[in-house]
């Protein structure tokens, strides 16, 4: 039974990263129906700089925490003023292309900046230790990668809920045509959706980075999984998406506990064959009618 | 308040709008009246800064700045709201947070009383503050698109065909709303299609073919004119034998 619980543990922590990524694409996939293939490569790059500031200018790590997100923040609205603005009249598939063209600049500057090698990414938290209620370990980074991205979650919620900026990001993506009459600045309000999730995927990044290693690569297969997750939870809703995230996580363990191992990282991509014929909207998501 | 001189619009190579001059009067309802594809709503949403480079020639202003060229939220901030043609609502938002969309652009305090203000005039809102809007009937989002429109406490209002897909007796509520926001103090610009109204509440109106202004005054002197009376009216003047008419009328103004 302990190898049960073990496996949900393990499952939920690796799943609260692929909730985080989902989530940060959904962000931007709500607002300009594009997935961001350069998502991965914006929070490797942003996991690199913390990395920068603590080995080189010996930052500690909140403070690099905090300046990393900034970082993340400036350069999500970046890549959205350079390379998606200036498209003329885009159509969705030269969008995905651009991000992927960002995503191979992104790749290759992480490549000539930092190296390939293998770095590792010191994190307050131990590996090792934790607590152990009815002999199941949580380990400290478990518990910090749940409890992050949770109250991240939350952060979004409230956000979206509650701010005129949050609320007025999802007017922008229900009706551009009818937002710009209300006044609201839709390319301003693009950026900064670009921005909050860039500082999504930096967190991400910041989680996985100490469970993984840290390398150029390190973001492939996290990305490629959150994106399934986000499918599979629904490309259309937040907390659809987070938990598709944390389900993908728990079927991916299980699947490499349970039955193989080797096959573990494969599971990902059945599922999101699976849905795409089963359920295409996502398990979430309600469809809403629109009235005539 | 507003004018537009001599304002021409093109889609690619094809002039829509020709030489358009009309003027808003504060405190006035002015009517836009045409069939289809007279380019009412192209000159709408060139006021309204929507079509990227374009009235290709002439200006337009309000109350004395020129505003051709600028972007559409800085002209909402001198005060002009605009209420799309069919509707358009945040369907996936409540009500609630519709209404305070449209006072996006403000920061006073007063947002709560002009939530009362609004209700004063839309009553049947105020029992669905929490409903998602794309919930609502089609008379329902129409309400709340004016209302949505008058929480930014514009000096100018424009609509697009108010009437549009509305049952009678809703057209006549809509109108009779659309004059007490008239006069509580609001300009009101709307284009129209349904004439016959739109006459009913104007000070003034225009009306629209091919692109052009081909007659313009005020209802009553519009409504004696026997091209309007044959084609935007559906008055027979001419009676026969038979009982119908038996040519078609030639329009004189063109």
């Amino acid at each position: 039974m302990n190898f049960f619980f073990d496996l949900v543990i393990g499952g939920l922590s690796i799943g609260a990263c692929y909730a985080l990524v989902a989530l940060a694409m959904v962000i931007i996939y709500k607002t300009s129906e594009v997935p961001n293939f350069a998502q991965g490569e914006m929070a490797m790059i942003s996991t690199f700089v913390a990395y920068s500031l603590m080995n080189t200018y010996n930052l500690g790590f909140w403070p690099t925490a905090g300046i990393t997100l900034l970082f993340a923040l400036v350069l999500g609205m970046i890549l959205e003023v350079a390379f998606l603005r200036p498209a003329k009249d885009p159509s969705i598939l030269g969008l995905i292309v651009i991000t992927l063209g960002a995503e191979m600049i992104l790749y290759g500057l992480a490549g000539w900046k930092w190296g390939a090698n293998q770095n590792p990414f010191p994190v307050p938290f131990s590996e090792y230790s934790g607590i152990s209620p009815g002999g199941v370990m949580i380990t400290e980074i478990n518990l910090w990668t749940f409890v992050t991205s949770l109250v991240l979650m939350l952060l979004l919620f409230l956000f979206f809920r509650f701010t005129k900026l949050g609320v007025a990001m999802k007017a922008v993506q229900q009706n551009h045509f009818a937002a710009k009459a209300m006044g609201i600045p839709t390319r301003r309000v693009l950026s900064f959706t670009w921005g909050l999730s860039s500082v999504t995927g930096a967190v991400a990044g910041m989680l996985i980075a100490p469970i993984s290693t840290l390398d150029p690569n390190m973001m492939l297969d996290p990305m490629l999984k959150g994106f399934a997750g986000a499918v599979l939870g629904g490309m259309t809703s937040l907390p659809g998406a987070a938990l598709g995230g944390y389900l993908l996580g728990l079927i991916e363990n299980f699947f490499g506990g349970y039955v193989s191992l080797e096959f573990k990282s494969v599971v990902a991509f059945g599922v999101i064959v699976l849905i795409l014929c089963v359920k295409p909207s996502g398990l979430f998501v309600r469809h809403f009618e629109r009235k005539v | 308040m507003l004018e537009t001189k001599n304002v021409e619009i093109y889609y690619g190579k094809v002039m829509v709008v020709r030489g358009l001059s009309l003027t808003v009067e504060e405190g006035q309802i002015r009517a836009i009246l045409g069939a289809n594809g007279a380019g009412k709503s192209t000159t709408l949403k060139t006021i309204m800064g929507y079509l990227d480079d374009q009235p290709e020639k002439g200006s337009i202003w309000f109350k004395g700045e020129r505003i051709d060229g600028m972007q559409t939220e800085h002209i909402v901030r001198l005060g002009i709201a605009y209420v799309p043609e069919g509707r358009e609502v945040f369907p996936e938002l409540t009500l609630k947070e519709n209404l305070m969309m449209g006072a996006y652009t403000r920061r006073d305090r007063g947002i709560d009383q002009d939530l009362d203000r609004v209700f004063s005039y839309f009553p049947v809102l105020k029992e669905r503050v929490k409903q998602q809007a794309g919930t609502l009937s089609g008379g329902e989002q129409q309400m709340l698109a004016i209302a949505r429109a008058l929480m930014s406490r514009p000096s100018l209002m424009i609509l697009d065909e108010p009437s549009l897909g509305l049952s009678p007796l809703l057209v006549s509520e809509i109108f009779r709303i659309i004059r007490s926001i008239n006069e509580d103090g609001t300009t009101i610009l709307l284009v129209e299609q349904n004439a016959r109204k739109a006459l009913s509440v104007a000070h003034h109106a225009f009306i629209m073919e091919t692109g052009r202004i081909v007659l313009e005054g005020p209802p009553e002197k519009l409504m004696e004119d026997e091209d309007v009376q044959e084609f935007y009216l559906g008055m027979n003047t001419e009676t026969s034998v038979k009982g119908y008419q038996r040519y078609k009328r030639k329009k004189r103004w063109r």
